[in-house]
């Protein structure tokens, strides 16, 4: 997938992925999209999560070898 | 972002009565995901927890013989605190820190920088304070005020979560 900025959060555990991602997306514009490289489990439910309450958009989230990408558009 | 800012934001009260230093992890890890989710976060520390917004330096200032040995005693500040379990005069929390850092896992002392960044507001109980002996001036800068029950209440009331940790 295609992204506009991306954000390495390996390494790090709940809540700063969120946190992070929370800032970054803050400095975005409105449709872009941010790419969250994550080697924390817990952001498979916590990216969603944050995404359904603050009404940005999970666009997906790819696995491999233990990292996990997460798409965030930004509304 | 800008309209949902410009809603009415939902709010996060968390009420931070102890002192120890693994409560007072989850309590900021909590402020500090609510602020990040675009929630409108109050802390209210009282009776133990205000040691966790102490200065890490300096004395207290309180006064009285009492008050003066309960601060002497009941110390204080982020850099203080200790663990509610296997605190091994403090060889437990040492171990556990070394572990938090081993994660990258924030401090409290550093969860209450980010915290105040992120817009959570820090609100020291008054009566506690008047009781334990506790000026204004014993605490950090980023706490915003002294306030009261009925300033806890009224927040709590427009609250869509509350917490007491």
């Amino acid at each position: 997938m295609n992204a506009d900025k991306t954000l390495d959060c390996v390494g790090l555990y709940c809540p700063m992925p969120i946190v992070k991602t929370a800032a970054k997306i803050k400095e975005m514009k409105p449709g872009e999209v941010l790419e969250v490289v994550a080697d924390d489990k817990g952001i498979k439910l916590d990216m969603p999560a944050w995404c359904k309450s603050t009404g940005n958009e999970c666009l997906g989230i790819e696995e491999s070898g233990g990292e996990y990408k997460v798409y965030v558009k930004k509304k | 972002m800008a309209e949902a800012e410009a809603e009415k934001k939902e709010k996060l009260t968390i009420v931070v009565f102890s002192g120890d230093l693994d409560r007072a992890l989850a309590a900021f890890m909590l402020a500090t995901t609510g602020a990040s989710m675009g929630m409108d976060v109050t802390m209210f520390f009282t009776f133990w927890g205000l040691n966790v917004i102490k200065k890490n330096e300096g004395g207290i200032g309180s006064k009285g013989l009492m008050r003066k040995m309960l601060n002497w005693m009941n110390r204080g500040g982020a850099k203080r605190l200790t663990l509610s379990k296997f605190n091994m005069m403090g060889l437990g929390t040492w171990m556990m820190k070394r572990l938090m850092k081993d994660v990258n896992m924030p401090s409290v002392e550093e969860f209450i920088k980010m915290a105040e960044q992120m817009g959570v507001k820090l609100i020291a109980c008054n009566t506690s304070c008047g009781v334990m002996g506790v000026p204004e001036k014993a605490f950090r800068a980023e706490v915003a005020s002294l306030a009261g029950a009925a300033y806890f209440l009224s927040e709590a009331r427009d609250s869509k979560v509350v917490l007491f940790v």
